[in-house]
């Protein structure tokens, strides 16, 4: 019974590790491709938002290659993300798939649900068992994201350009090839960053600070945002992103990759929205207020067309731009796949925070 | 500490999706020629056209040209054919020109054939802007569509509109809807030009709900591009914004001024790459492939000119990417 699961940035290699030590085979979908998008876009309700045809596409490329359980995240609350697996099991049925389909949801749903589903992932695995190698996945997931979060960070300041990229695809097969042991992953953890840190860097170079939020899936995987972190670094760059994979999986206040805990993105949303939406709509809002008070020079803001949350979002973001006097651009991904409109507004938000830095630091010395 | 380069002319080239607009400027930033085609799918068979007619307008002026920017969604590659100091989108290029011909300007609307954009300036400096995504409705396109199924040239819409003493409800949230919208009401008998006016406040309405929506759209306001030739689509906007709305005398080309400006700006007392108005005669070469390095299966476009290849690029992970390989391969 092989397993497999949709893509999601640097997911798989820690859920390659879980499911070895639950016990079980896996099938990684084949990357995804034009064709993963077509088989989505194909199978999918019109309305539903790109992360479900993508992984609808996930699944039927995995189902292809021999996969037979597919592993789905649930959700609760008012996002559709929540029910996009029920929608899937409907849809591989009607396609005449043979498959069985977990579905993972949160603990919130209840705990017994939760324990169960872990239980049927790693058959014959004691909780306890199970419970240490989701601590190690973690720990696994966070060395990851902690190595990303650098690379944003620094690619903007690379002297050799795609340097960086270079560096970080050593450091994410170093980190996939460690073993599923504490040691060896904290081993991995600091030889994988030496590989980050060792790059060559021009630190006198000016760049921009721009804060990346919105909807998960769209900031988490590079094929559907047009690996845009990769080209902002490019151009000279400098990222904070809202949301990594492991904050996404286990939010709160432990280990936080991204830095900043849930009560305080509440905290800074409050003013503007001071309840759920669902998805990531007040983190997006919260995350804005907490970017602009840092001194960043702007915030993007990406989500996929028809998502409600960062629709909501979108429409506050504007005022929390004025009070904070920080541009803020939206951006809204569907199943387009020239990249070049994305290029021309992107081109013209770094001209316009460019301008604003020059004019600042006018101000500055005439005083 | 602006050193502009006071020999010479400045070339801008703008192609977009519908048109291709080239201007030339003279020393003082005038406009000494300009050019406006439409770009029929064709951006390097429209570029040369383009060269060869604001040759011929420029017969009489004596100068060199002293440097080439380019604009537009063809931008980077009408960059290659013409050899251009600078390729600047289309956003800045307009916001640059708005701010030149109306000093004070805060805010700019521009619609073009595909796009729409709301530009807002603060001392010259832009400091907000939005473009179109997913949905092109309002655009020139679309005015071109209904203008050609009610048989009005396209040239004479808007007059149509002034016509109107009460303007119809017509549905401007999609354009497909507004179609049937405009023919339900036309069946009914409505006067064509109160269908006319209806639309216009409809797209009006679409462009200030969706595109400018929380934006603060403050007075002077200038309205270019190629609709802003349409009156109605004007009265449409000084209705619903109670302002009046200036359309520049050279709003169709104002993408195109924008890059001659920024070109200018940015040689100063440089060297211009610029190939010559003999750009137009040479034989480029464009042709695709599906790279066969991973799934991705990318389709990489290359442009040549007798067996060098000037840029190559489409792919997505940028192994491809050339971009003015040799300088001299067009000489």
């Amino acid at each position: 019974m092989p397993v497999t699961w949709p893509h999601l940035g640097n997911l798989e290699i820690v859920l390659k590790d879980l499911i070895t030590a639950a016990g079980q085979p896996y099938i990684l979908p084949p990357k995804n491709t034009a064709r993963t998008l077509q088989l989505g876009l194909r199978h999918s309700p019109e309305f539903a938002c790109l992360p479900l045809k993508i992984t609808i596409g996930n699944f039927i490329e995995a189902l292809e290659a021999g996969a037979d359980t597919l592993i789905m995240a649930g959700g609760i609350g008012p996002c559709r993300f929540g029910y996009y697996a029920q929608v899937q099991r409907a849809i591989l049925n009607d396609l005449g798939y043979d498959f069985e389909m977990i579905v993972l949801e949160p603990p919130a749903m209840g705990w017994k649900l939760f324990v169960d589903t872990l239980k049927r992932i790693a058959p014959g695995k004691s909780l306890w068992e199970i419970a240490k190698a989701i601590k190690l996945a973690f720990r696994k997931g966070r060395a990851i994201d902690a190595v990303e979060r650098e690379v944003l960070k620094y690619r903007a300041y690379e002297r050799k350009k795609g340097a960086t990229t270079k560096a970080y695809r050593a450091a994410l097969n170093v980190l996939d090839e460690a073993l599923f042991e504490k040691d060896a992953i904290d081993e991995a953890k600091e030889e994988a960053l030496g590989l980050v840190y060792g790059v060559e860097k021009d630190v006198d170079r000016p760049v921009l600070k721009m804060g990346i939020v919105g909807e998960f899936y769209l900031l988490l995987e590079p094929f559907v945002n047009f690996d845009v972190e990769e080209y902002l670094g490019h151009s000279g760059v400098s990222i904070e992103r809202s949301v990594y994979v492991s904050d996404w999986i286990s939010p709160g206040n432990n280990n936080i990759i991204g830095g900043i805990s849930e009560e305080e993105i509440k905290r800074a949303a409050a003013p503007y929205l001071n309840h759920f939406v669902g998805g990531e709509g007040q983190a997006t809002v919260g995350h804005t207020v907490i970017y602009a008070g840092h001194g960043f020079d702007g915030v993007m803001q990406l989500f996929p067309f028809t998502c409600m949350p960062d629709t909501i979002a979108k429409s506050i973001l504007p005022r929390v731009g004025r009070d904070f006097d920080i541009p803020i651009l939206s951006l809204v991904i569907d199943e387009q796949t020239g990249k070049a409109g994305l290029i021309t507004r992107l081109e013209a938000f770094l001209d316009l925070l460019w301008s604003r830095r020059m004019q600042r630091e006018k101000r500055l010395l005439s005083v | 500490m602006r050193k502009a380069n006071t020999t010479g002319i400045h070339l801008g080239i703008d192609v977009g999706s519908v048109s291709t607009n080239l201007v030339a400027l003279g020393e003082d930033e005038e406009v000494l020629a300009s050019v406006y085609l439409r770009t029929q799918g064709q951006p390097i068979a429209a570029v040369q056209r383009g060269l060869i007619e604001l040759e011929a307008q420029l017969e009489d002026v004596p100068l060199e040209v002293g440097s080439v920017g380019t604009t537009g969604s063809a931008r980077y590659l009408s960059g290659v054919i013409v050899g251009a100091d600078i390729v600047k989108n289309e956003i800045t290029a307009h916001a640059v020109a708005a701010s030149f011909v109306v000093p004070e300007v805060r805010t700019v609307l521009e619609i073009g054939g595909q796009d729409s954009k709301v530009i807002l300036l603060k001392q010259g400096v832009v400091v907000d802007f939005a473009m179109n995504t997913v949905c092109a409705a309002g655009t020139g396109s679309f005015l071109d569509h209904q203008a050609a199924r009610l048989g009005i040239p396209i040239e004479d819409f808007g007059s149509h509109a002034l016509k109107s003493s009460s303007a119809c409800q017509i549905a401007g949230r999609c354009s497909v809807f507004a179609e049937s919208d405009m023919i339900h009401k036309q069946q009914m008998g409505y006067r064509v030009e109160d269908i006319i006016y209806g639309l216009c406040q409809a797209l009006v309405r679409n462009y200030l709900n969706n595109l400018a929506k929380g934006k603060e759209i403050v007075a002077p306001v200038v309205f270019q591009g190629g609709v802003a030739a349409n009156a109605g689509m004007k009265r449409s906007f000084e209705d619903a914004l109670k302002t009046e709305v200036i359309v520049p005398k050279h709003y169709h080309v104002m993408g195109a001024i924008g890059a001659a400006l920024l070109a200018k700006d940015s040689i100063g007392n440089g060297e211009t790459k610029f190939k010559g108005f003999g750009a137009s005669s040479i034989d480029y070469r464009t042709s695709s492939f599906n790279c066969k390095g991973c799934a991705n299966n990318c389709e990489i476009v290359k442009i040549e000119v007798e067996g060098t290849v000037l840029a190559r690029w489409g792919g997505r992970c940028g192994k491809w990417e050339v971009q003015e390989v040799e300088e001299e391969a067009a000489v």
